[in-house]
């Protein structure tokens, strides 16, 4: 990364950061944490290397894994959507209400997956339509969307979803290969595509980077944030499915404090808060840092609520980390 | 009388009035003096809170920590009154506002000194603070027995007819509004929001105004967390959850700008008030309260759409008092 140097202030040259080695570099820190965590977890449990013990941490981040993905399009645009959780517990509870009512398995998945579309697109619409900050917008739906199910469920429950529903939270592929893991990893290669390899991908970094040049090279800048919002609902209303049949039932409190989860991955797989800088790679590796973590510490009987310190801790300490070294290098030169 | 027919405090304030008139034509005894001010009281504790999330808002920042700070700090101050009852309380609420500007400034040091977004930084701490509740306390709740008389009663007391909660709300508002309109730090704030570049050619330092908002923000959660505690006299871990989302929501229903510059001491004080009305009216009419949320959420989206008509405006408006007052 080259900084050019104007009146004494840094300004950093985005077009000369080939973001792609700064990436690399990220992503082989991530590797490395990842490792350390996978073999300092070998030695502190006996039972951490079981194939089935790892299968089971696939569980772990798997859900919020597949929104992080959605996710890390929407903050490289330069936008946030703070309401994906809120978008699980309406997608869930609306399944479980068409339950109610004799819903097959495949109408239960189209509930979930059309109200994700219904809930992200109207994100996009007061983001990109009205012009208001996606911020203030997503803490909106997201007591909006959630105070639905609590109006719709209040202190009840729904149950009793067939066994061809659990199947997509519970069911395995292949030995100890998950339907959520398989999901994920071919949500991951999709999304990898979609953000690296189209130009759809490249207009996303463009918005992010500098929306108002974006518009002026002919990107449909409002079209194309929609489009990314309907994304992250389509993500969550699938999440709402996969979190639904594993869990069983739905209260509304489902999925409460996911969307802190899902940023927290996206940022930490170094994706930048500010926009137009992140790769998939890297949100997959957060998500599985995230896992491994959680999973460990588990094993290790450290209550969930300790575990958030080592999340934040974690969060703080990665992203703070290069620009120290940063710092320490430049004082030197 | 053009700029007051404009003013947003003022369509709030309306807003708030037709929702008490509306909830009164059906039951009378809701606008009774008395109910007027246990819904005054009620909503003391956000109405500080929204103050000190407005001076961070207000600098481009955002702090998700505070409901986390104010959770902490309660335990801390619970457990500390607790092994220790003859502590004064006075002693104890200086204790807070000291502890909780100490995490406040550990944020503000982070965006200050290291230059991490905000919300990264405050969305680390949220989940730090809550996980440290939980270290501190081993996960045990501090109840109203193991709690002191004067810990619990203090803020019950009345002064001039008001709650001594009241009374905390009051002052704090006065402060905060005497910062924000009469000192150059509070004239800062502004400054950095509306134009950062422009900011540092004046001689503002930005990194240190922003610590200096996280250190306010900290310091208000820190003395709420006394104020919480001796309120619903248990200290727990799941104190205040999710709290930290409604302190943004009354800042935005009370037309401080997300993007920075652009929001009063009034406007927040309504927000707040608008989210305690409604709240305590919906049981009044007999809507279940699993309603609450969705009508909140209805108002920020509401608030937010009417807010983003004319805050350029508003923007330059308040330039322009500035330049009147020099």
């Amino acid at each position: 990364m080259t900084d050019a140097t104007a009146n004494g202030r840094r300004l950093p040259n985005r077009l000369d950061n080939p973001f792609k080695s700064a990436v690399l570099s990220w992503e082989s820190l991530l590797v490395l944490v990842a490792l350390g965590i996978f073999i300092a977890n070998s030695f502190a449990s006996p039972y951490f290397l079981n194939a089935w013990s790892l299968s089971d941490l696939t569980f772990n981040f798997t859900e919020k894994g597949l929104i992080a993905l959605a996710m890390a399009l929407v903050i490289i645009s330069g936008e946030i959507d703070l309401s994906v959780a809120s978008i699980i517990a309406l997608a869930s509870t609306l399944m479980g209400l068409a339950l109610q009512y004799g819903a097959d398995t495949p109408t239960l998945v189209a509930v979930g997956v059309g109200v994700g579309i219904l809930c992200g697109a109207f994100n996009g619409f007061l983001v990109t339509g009205l012009k208001l900050p996606s911020i203030v917008v997503t803490i909106g739906t997201m007591s909006l969307f959630r105070g639905i199910a609590f109006i719709i469920l209040g202190d009840q429950s729904f149950k009793g979803y067939p066994a061809s529903f659990s199947w997509f939270g519970q069911g395995y592929v292949f030995w100890v290969i998950s339907f959520e893991v398989v999901l994920f990893l071919v949500a991951a290669v999709i999304f990898y595509v979609l953000l690296h390899r189209t130009n759809f991908g490249r207009r996303v970094f463009a918005i992010g980077n500098n929306a108002t040049a974006a518009r002026f090279s002919g990107v449909r800048v409002d079209r194309i944030k929609f489009v990314l919002f309907c994304l992250t609902g389509l993500m969550s209303g699938i999440a709402a499915i996969l979190l639904t049949a594993r869990l069983g039932s739905t209260r509304p409190s489902i999925a409460e404090g996911f969307e802190l989860d899902v940023v927290t991955m996206v940022v930490l797989g170094g994706v930048s808060i500010l926009g137009g800088a992140g790769s998939i790679i890297g949100v997959v590796l957060a998500a599985l840092i995230i896992g491994l973590v959680t999973f460990g510490l588990g094993l290790l009987n450290v209550p969930g609520i300790v575990m958030t310190i080592f999340t934040g801790t974690l969060l703080i300490v990665v992203i703070a980390l290069p620009i120290l070294f940063r710092m320490i290098r430049e004082r030197r030169a | 009388m053009n700029r007051l027919l404009k003013s947003r405090e003022l369509w709030l304030a309306l807003a708030i009035l037709a929702v008490i008139v509306l909830v009164t034509l059906r039951f009378p005894r809701f606008s009774q003096p008395g109910n007027l001010l246990t819904i005054f009281n009620d909503t003391s504790i956000l109405m500080m809170l929204a103050l000190g999330q407005m001076a961070v808002i207000l600098t481009r920042s955002i702090d998700l920590s505070m409901a986390s700070n104010l959770a902490l700090t309660g335990m801390l101050v619970a457990m500390t009154n607790a092994a220790f009852p003859f502590i004064p309380i006075p002693l104890l609420i200086a204790g807070c506002v000291v502890v909780g500007a100490a995490l406040g400034a550990f944020n503000g040091i982070l965006v200050w000194k290291l230059d991490i977004p905000p919300i990264v930084v405050t969305l680390g701490t949220l989940t730090i603070f809550r996980g440290l509740v939980f270290v501190v306390s081993g996960g045990a709740w501090v109840n109203a027995a193991q709690m002191s008389t004067d810990f619990i009663q203090l803020q019950r007391g009345s002064f001039l007819g008001l709650p001594i909660l009241s009374w905390f709300a009051i002052v704090v508002a006065a402060l905060v509004y005497v910062l924000m309109t009469r000192t150059p730090w509070g004239r800062a704030f502004y400054a950095i929001g509306v134009n950062p570049t422009a900011s540092v050619y004046t001689g503002i330092n930005v990194g240190r105004t922003k610590f200096l908002a996280f250190v306010l923000s900290g310091a208000i959660s820190g003395l709420c967390g006394y104020l919480w505690i001796s309120r619903y006299v248990i200290a727990s871990v799941e104190v205040a959850g999710g709290y930290e989302l409604t302190i943004v929501a009354a800042c935005v229903i009370g037309g401080v700008s997300i993007a920075g510059g652009i929001g009063t001491v009034g406007g927040a004080l309504l927000g707040a008030l608008f989210l305690g009305v409604v709240n305590n009216a919906l049981p009044v009419i007999g809507v279940s309260p699993f309603w609450q949320m969705a009508i909140s959420g209805a108002a920020i989206l509401l608030a937010v759409v009417l807010n983003a008509r004319g805050e350029r405006s508003k923007g330059r408006i308040i330039l322009k008092k500035a330049e009147v007052a020099a």
